[in-house]
């Protein structure tokens, strides 16, 4: 069995990452350029991301890969290079892996509308995201972590694509938000058909990343909890950004989310970890959080 | 009769329903019904109420598209048969997602609610760099300037926007919008508005040129 999905089945909570995006900001990344171009030309701050996050507690963390993609790439120029980029970004994550943790390759959507709405086939997405699945499985990944989906169509391909031309597990996550309502994604999809539409397509965890802050990831992992039997994973932003000191600047601090995260758990996560706006030190909250929680059950 | 097919062409528009707004439209024409008017009480309304319906989570965004897919196929009819007078209402407003950002769906919504309120809206499309708005800005002597972004890693773009047009002491208004985007962001980097969704976004931008007073409800920055 695959180690990723052993050490999931051992009962155990992996902790992920935070974000990268934010992280590579506060990192030199300028506003508006290629986020995975770094991954050529500034690796050291890519190895560094990954190494804080392994030093503060992280048991996966995500490669720089999240719109390295075909379709987003073009708007770079660099459609065609979409090997080169999930390459290095497995690579990257590999060097700083210590013994025993994971490395996740994230793929994020295409920014495009499917057909009939949009200019992009079924096959075309298809194809976009088996590129980049065999490359990160190539590239050397443990898991592939489908993120930030928000289209039911787009989401059940992206995992299909997955699943028929990698070998590897596949966690699966869209992102909702609260309204009238309800929780629900940009699209319309609630929780529920959500977690049925991941199911179907195969992926092997489901669950949520992104959003409005912690709150409503406790709201979104206790729907979601008693519909499925498969492990969640829950990656919450930390709230709002605000914009200080030109710097996009998280209003969930380290201290807040960490009573929050107590909650995420006890909702029944299986994979817990941050999205924007949560850097290593949320990751070391989370990380003293869960290891109190496993201490007061032994 | 004719106030039965303006109700039948708004439910068309609501339930995006191409064919029907079409065949509507012409039956209207046909019976003599000058543009401008099937455009005010057929096509308008109906999408005022997909505005609204948006704002509330009634419907999402695959429905306000094929309604706005609907919209855009009536408009097409109409428009060669609208006076400049008449496309030419409120304002002209410059729109478009920041340089780094390609997504473009949000911003499409409201560059159709607000041409549907009657402003001129000229759609810098995506990946917008500070130049191009800049240069819309001049050429098309345009009242508001509107952006949006999706992407934490881009939303601080907007304030690169701002900070140039206060320092060539362009006389436009700034309206900033996107799913990371809070009335705090707008203020630190200086836009003279912010709205939450699109219905919301085209009461900002009359407010902003003066069309309508300030409600309490809209995020306006003073």
């Amino acid at each position: 069995m695959n180690k990723f999905l052993e050490a999931l089945n051992s009962g155990k909570i992996l902790l992920c990452d935070g974000a990268m995006g934010t992280e590579l900001q506060k990192r030199g990344l300028p506003t508006g350029a290629c986020p995975e171009e770094f991954n050529i030309s500034n690796p050291e701050v890519i190895k560094n991301i990954h190494r804080d996050y392994f030093i503060a507690g992280s048991d996966i963390v995500e490669t720089n890969s999240f719109g390295a993609n075909r379709a987003r790439l073009k708007l770079h120029g660099f459609e065609d290079r979409v090997k080169e980029f999930c390459f290095a970004a497995a690579h990257l994550a590999n060097s700083v892996r210590p013994n025993g943790k994971f490395i996740a390759g994230s793929m994020g959507p295409t920014g495009e509308l499917l057909e009939p709405l949009g200019t992009l086939s079924e096959k075309d997405a298809y194809n976009i995201f088996s590129e980049q699945a065999i490359a990160l499985e190539q590239g050397g990944v443990d898991v592939l972590f489908i993120e930030t989906m928000m289209a039911p169509e787009e989401a059940t391909i992206a995992v299909k694509a997955a699943k028929e031309n990698t070998k590897l597990p596949v966690v699966a996550s869209m992102t909702f938000e609260l309204g009238n309502a309800g929780l629900r994604t940009m699209w319309g999809i609630d929780v529920k058909t959500a977690a049925q539409k991941y199911t179907e397509a195969g992926a092997d965890v489901i669950g949520a990343n992104c959003g409005k802050g912690f709150d409503e990831m406790i709201a979104i992992i206790k729907e979601l909890r008693p519909l499925t039997d498969k492990p969640i994973i829950a990656q919450a932003n930390a709230g709002i950004p605000e914009w200080i000191h030109g710097m996009s600047v998280y209003t969930e601090t380290p201290e807040v989310i960490a009573s929050k995260a107590h909650e995420i758990i006890n909702a029944g996560v299986n994979i817990i970890g941050g999205c924007c706006g949560t850097g290593p030190e949320h990751i070391r909250k989370i990380k003293e959080i869960l290891d109190r929680y496993f201490e007061s059950r032994i | 009769m004719k106030e039965e097919l303006f109700k039948e062409l708004s439910q068309a528009v609501i339930e995006g329903n191409k064919d029907r707004s079409i065949e509507l439209t012409n039956k209207l024409l046909e019976l003599g019904i000058d543009a401008k008017i099937i455009l005010d009480h057929g096509l308008l309304p109906g999408m005022e109420v997909v505005g609204i319906r948006f704002r509330d989570n009634i419907i999402f965004v695959p429905q306000v598209l094929i309604s706005a897919r609907a919209m855009k196929s009536s408009l097409a009819i109409l428009e060669p048969l609208l006076s400049k007078a008449d496309l030419k209402g409120s304002g002209t407003i410059i729109m478009g997602t920041v340089k780094g950002d390609i997504h473009d769906i949000g911003k499409n919504i409201v560059s159709m609610m607000l041409r549907s309120s009657g402003f001129t809206v000229i759609d810098l499309g995506i990946d917008t760099k500070v130049e191009k708005f800049l240069d819309a800005i001049k050429n098309e002597n345009a009242d508001i300037v509107g952006m949006s972004a999706l992407l934490t890693t881009t939303m601080g773009y907007m304030k690169v926007v701002v900070d140039r047009i206060k320092e060539e002491e362009i006389n436009v208004k700034t309206m900033v919008g996107g799913a990371p985007i809070s009335k705090a962001f707008a203020m630190e980097v200086g836009a003279d508005g912010y709205a939450k969704n699109a219905t919301d976004a085209v009461k900002l931008a009359k407010q902003l040129i003066g069309l309508e007073s300030k409600e309490t409800k809209i995020e306006q920055i003073s």
